[in-house]
């Protein structure tokens, strides 16, 4: 029999679920290897059947999403995280920092019809899961790597690596050195294919943090570089703001500002 | 005597759309009473966390509203921050900008028309069930999303949030070569662009013709991307930064997104407004004679006339975008240059400015205001969808009226999906799913 296999969507812009959507011909291929059960936008609509291995994209942000998220474990065998906001919470967990009521007021007209909790937060802070994949947005690389090796009953392989490491593997001229950009790359797990200092820019850190990461030495240097405090700090607190030790050295940053 | 029937139904989340939403219907005595398409994707607050942040910071953070057209948010935003700095990026980055654009519509336009859209003409619950019966049909969508993939992916790296743009143009130039090979991939594609409109133009499509307003960019020498003018059917035409004179988002309790609203004679707080169409059929219908001879002439062999006033042509005109925007990228690509200065420096300064491009699904409005030091203080941005959720609304109501209420729940859930799905709507945009509950009294 074949293994079932479910996508859902939690709090998130729907570009994780693109790593599926645009795989082209390889779409088809996995959907003839594994029984797509639930994936709405795909036109799958069953979130109770019980599947092997569930895709969870998008953060927890309203009390519906806590609720569903125990739901969608209950169900599953095998849960994977994709995409920061799955498993970092996301940029929108810049909110956590913020009276994110306030912020409602000021944008909606009616906020009593706007259901939120105060943070947004990732599927590990509220149920077990098995599997992490980085990424803002994770790739078609990424997510079919895991079932495929999920199918051969092996356990998938995470990258810890710097992002440092896949620009020298690649030959790609360091941005840090080179042209004194503010390169995340140093304290940035790999997986994306360096692809910012490829177009000869700073990495972002939208693959969350590596293994071991020294971001207090690496804020020394930008600031070495001319950065100013705050500058620094929104370095860290971006993408993956909520998670350590981007949080804390951000957070450590925007204190020396002020 | 009155006979009181109340049928309550709740259906689950509508598939294939882009995000999550739902439809509330109640029904009584044989008419809709009330219609709501419910948006309750989680707002995001992205405008709120812009507030503080460098100019610099501002592509790779609204690029995160939408998985689907990162693009368009970049190019609405590098044009309102630009406009603030005096920038003028000249012809290379302005070429460029118009090839990026043209591989995120092939890539929105196809994975819409067939993953999304055509199952629903066709009978099929997903387009890998349609891949057994149309594996061709289904080959040829996936190989036109991917090359516009491709072509995001030249410059950016990724199609998906790519990061080669910045403010005053790119970070870097693609190699001659590169843009060879690309080319030799559009061209192949071409015949593939050209059957494609004929094959949607031959789904049997419902004929339900209605009055609506068409919004789109109007530029007076090109089929608009990223600049021009505000154009209405009715003859509005301003400048973008007129638009919050004439259109305004409303907050409406059932929706975490923002209702847009059309005040043809100018905004009041006491006038509501009227619902507005934005999207290729708006674009279509106002722009048509830009579109360039191969494109009017293969609608024309396809039996297609516009300005349509049928919402089903939405299609139609999704497909033959996807035909222009081939073409489009084919002209940009045979002139291409490589270029040492991909980018202009920008000088910050403060002032308010504002960007409004075509994003797949319609035009996005940005505004921002920024500091000396170029950090934003406010942020407004208008998606597509939540311009259009008035519109479908109105639509629905009359669709499943005219299609006939005393059709079972599970037909007129269909019949509702269909019509919403039309429009491409990207709720994750508007914030972003369905459920339909009917109530029938």
């Amino acid at each position: 029999m074949k293994s079932k296999v479910a996508v859902h969507k939690f709090s998130s812009c729907d570009g994780c679920q693109l790593a599926f959507l645009n795989a082209g011909e390889a779409l088809i291929t996995l959907s003839g290897l594994v029984d797509i059960v639930h994936f709405a936008e795909a036109g799958f609509l069953d979130e109770a059947t019980e599947v092997d291995i569930a895709f969870v994209e998008g953060s927890v942000s309203t009390p519906q999403e806590l609720e569903r998220i125990k739901h969608v474990r209950a169900s599953s065998r095998f849960l994977i995280t994709i995409g920061a906001c799955a498993t970092a919470g996301g940029l929108q967990a810049l909110r956590n920092m913020h009276d994110a009521g306030a912020w409602i007021d000021g944008i909606y007209a009616q906020p009593q019809y706007i259901e939120l909790l105060a943070d947004s937060t990732p599927i590990r802070e509220h149920v077990k899961v098995d599997l992490e994949l980085w990424g803002c947005p994770v790739n078609t690389r990424q997510v079919l790597t895991a079932v495929r090796s999920l199918l051969f009953g092996v356990p998938p392989v995470e990258e810890v690596d710097k992002v440092c490491l896949e620009c020298k593997r690649q030959q790609t001229v360091c941005v840090l050195v080179a042209k004194g950009e503010p390169c995340m790359g140093p304290v940035t797990r790999t997986g994306c294919g360096a692809i910012c200092p490829q177009v000869g820019r700073d990495c972002y850190a939208c693959y969350g943090p590596a293994e071991s990461a020294n971001t207090a030495s690496l804020a020394n240097r930008f600031e070495g570089l001319g950065l100013q405090p705050e500058a620094i700090a929104r370095r860290f607190l971006f993408i993956n703001n909520y998670v350590e030790p981007f949080n804390a050295e951000g957070r450590k940053w925007q204190e020396k500002k002020s | 005597m009155n006979e009181q029937r109340e049928i309550k139904i709740s259906v689950p989340v509508l598939t294939r759309v882009e995000g999550e939403g739902a439809l509330d219907l109640a029904i009584r005595n044989g008419r809709i009473e009330q219609l709501q398409l419910r948006i309750f994707e989680p707002p995001r607050l992205f405008e709120k966390f812009l507030e503080g942040r460098s100019y610099a910071e501002v592509l790779d953070i609204v690029a995160r509203i939408c998985g689907i057209c990162p693009v368009a948010y970049q190019m609405s935003a590098s044009h309102a921050i630009e406009s603030v700095f005096n920038t003028e990026p000249g012809p290379w980055v302005r070429a460029m900008r118009r090839l990026f654009y043209c591989g995120e519509w092939i890539e929105s336009h196809a994975l819409h028309i067939h993953l999304l859209a055509a199952p629903d003409f066709l009978d099929f619950k997903s387009a890998i069930e349609m891949a057994e019966k149309y594996p061709q049909e289904v080959r040829r969508g996936l190989r036109l999303q991917a090359l516009g993939n491709r072509i995001v992916r030249t410059f950016g790296g990724r199609s998906v949030h790519p990061v080669g743009a910045r403010i005053g143009g790119f970070f870097h130039a693609p190699a001659k070569s590169i843009m060879s090979e690309l080319l030799a991939e559009c061209r192949d594609l071409l015949p593939e662009a050209e059957s494609l409109v004929r094959w949607v133009a031959g789904f049997d499509l419902p004929v339900d013709e209605q009055e609506f307003v068409s919004v789109a960019l109007h530029h007076p020498e090109e089929y608009p991307f990223n600049e021009g003018r505000i154009i209405a059917s009715d003859g509005l035409d301003i400048a973008i930064a007129e638009y919050h004179n004439h259109f305004r988002e409303i907050h409406v309790p059932h929706s975490t997104a923002l209702h847009g609203r059309y005040f043809p004679n100018g905004y009041t707080k006491e006038d509501e407004g009227i619902p507005y169409l934005v999207g290729p059929l708006a674009r279509v219908n106002l722009n048509r004679e830009q579109l360039p001879l191969a494109v009017r002439d293969n609608l024309a062999a396809a039996g297609i006339t516009f300005p349509s006033r049928n919402m089903f042509h939405s299609i139609v005109a999704r497909a033959a975008e996807i035909h222009f925007a081939l073409l489009e990228a084919i002209d940009l690509l045979e002139h291409y240059e490589s270029c040492n200065t991909p980018y202009v420096d920008v000088t910050p300064r403060a002032g308010i400015g504002y960007g409004c491009t075509e994003a797949p699904r319609g035009i996005l409005w940005h505004r921002y205001e920024l500091d000396e030091q170029g950090q934003l203080v406010s942020a407004t941005i208008t998606p597509p969808t939540s311009q259009n959720q008035a519109r479908i609304e109105q639509d629905l109501k009359r669709s499943l009226e005219a299609f006939g209420l005393d059709h079972c729940d599970e037909e007129l859930k269909l019949h509702g999906e269909k019509v919403i799905r039309n429009y491409d709507p990207c709720i994750s945009c508007a914030t972003h799913f369905l459920k339909l509950k009917v109530a029938r009294e």
